[in-house]
């Protein structure tokens, strides 16, 4: 099955750990992830103000992009992508005075009314593939590895794009079991990072990670499972100064989900760019016995 | 501290301002409490999220003005899932921030920032940033 796909700056650059190891496993699930051709960035934040519309034609002129290239859904990876695509499209679905007004100022493009669904991974992997199905192709079952879902923000709100609950999410849990992991519930999964305050104010976000992570390790954790290329960064990048400040502190591998997915696919590692990981990984993974 | 509360404020531009940007019905706040409750960003911010509305409410311009809160605010939205009388404060805050932006006037410096720490930063942090705290 071919599946229209957007990846966006992030997972072209900074997060090849997320991209290389989903596009693999997703063709050992069955999909071919096709790239839409000349996507542009989304804007990655969603614009909050009712005045602003001008914000929302790069995440609109990427849907039209979809739409001209035949697909009716397009599947995203970052969290943050998924977000403001996802919105935009809501937007131009439910408000006709907006929608006219965006595609009067795109004179070029041909009119828009909201026909692609914007649709997560999670969401393909859940709901068109579904959990028996990618548990019958697990070779190497995550068997002992307990793994705490962390969700951030922009996959469950506002509440009319979450992928699941707003409040207590189950996706991430229900992937991580189907591949054999042990999965760790932890009241700070659907907590916020900080986002991009690490531009502004890095500090807030430092406290973030701790509480965050501290409380994954408190429940038994070993490990982090998350989507977003920001709240890895956020979770990972900030532990280098977490260690100087917690004398207990470790480190903490953080996963992406398609990381876990492909090594239980037993694809080859080096797909998931396990070098690129903040926290080194490797122990745990080779204690484990789950690098083939 | 003596705060001045006049029909003036209430009906001041500034709450006209942020009602329109937000899009927002500000008086439907009844001060809960429960977006401050659920904050993660509120052990960094000088005024809880719930006194911001407030201080919108009553028309305090020069003490909003003055608080770190709506640029602390990560955009997260647990405040406006959570929010029993539906209100959005998420687009509060970043209507509050646009009254200072739209006048040219930048929250954080790009030129300021570690070139070491941009260049390991993904793009959506520094895209996101720069849309909430650069004019
Ligand atoms: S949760 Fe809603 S009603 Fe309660 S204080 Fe916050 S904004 Fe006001
Ligand atoms: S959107 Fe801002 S104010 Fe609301 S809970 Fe998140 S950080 Fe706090």
């Amino acid at each position: 099955m071919d599946l229209s796909y957007y990846p966006g700056c992030t997972l072209k650059t900074k997060a090849k750990g997320l991209e290389a190891p989903a596009v693999a496993a997703m063709a050992a699930l069955g999909v071919n992830l096709v790239e839409i051709s000349r996507w542009n960035c989304c804007g990655a934040v969603y614009s909050l103000a009712d005045d602003d519309l001008a914000h929302h034609l790069a995440p609109v002129r990427n849907l039209i992009r979809v739409h001209e290239q035949g697909a009716d859904k397009v599947s995203t990876l970052c969290s943050f992508c998924y977000n403001t695509l996802k919105r935009a499209n809501q937007l131009v679905q439910r408000d006709e005075v907006k929608r006219r007004t965006l595609n009067d100022f795109m004179e070029e493009e041909k009119d828009y009314q909201g026909e692609v669904a914007v649709v997560h991974l999670l969401e393909v992997l859940r709901d068109d593939i579904g959990w028996d199905n990618i548990s019958a192709k697990v070779k190497v079952p995550l068997q002992g590895l307990r793994v705490a879902p962390y969700y951030g923000c922009t996959l469950l709100r506002p509440q009319e794009i979450a992928i699941d609950r707003v409040e207590r999410p189950a996706i991430l849990h229900q992937l991580m079991e189907a591949i054999g992991a042990e999965v760790v519930d932890f009241p700070f999964s659907t907590e916020c990072c900080g986002s991009f305050q690490i531009i502004s104010n890095p500090d807030s976000v430092t406290q973030r990670a701790w509480d965050i992570l501290s409380s994954a390790l408190k429940r038994g954790a070993e490990a982090l499972v998350l989507t977003c290329p920001l709240c890895y960064f956020n979770l990972g990048q900030r532990q280098a100064e977490l260690k100087q400040k917690y004398i207990d502190f470790t480190g903490m591998p953080v996963f992406y989900f398609s990381q876990l997915l492909a090594l239980a696919l037993a694809l080859d590692s080096r797909v998931c760019h396990l070098e690129l990981n903040y926290a080194d990984p490797l122990p745990l993974l080779e204690d484990k016995r789950l690098l083939v | 501290m003596r705060i001045e509360i006049s029909g003036q404020t209430f009906q001041s531009d500034f709450v006209k301002k942020v009602a329109e940007i937000s899009g927002e019905s500000v008086l439907s706040c009844n001060q809960c409490g429960k977006c401050s409750a659920g904050c993660p960003m509120a052990f960094a911010m000088d005024w809880l999220p719930n006194q911001i509305i407030r201080l919108v409410q009553l028309g305090i311009e020069e003490d909003i003005a003055k608080s770190k809160t709506p640029w602390i605010c990560a955009s997260c939205l647990t405040c406006s899932v959570r929010c029993p009388r539906g209100v959005d404060l998420g687009r509060l805050m970043e209507a509050v921030r646009l009254l200072t932006l739209r006048r040219n006037i930048d929250y954080v410096a790009a030129a300021k920032i570690p070139p070491d720490a941009l260049g390991e930063m993904p793009q959506i942090a520094l895209v996101g940033g720069f849309r909430k705290h650069t004019a």
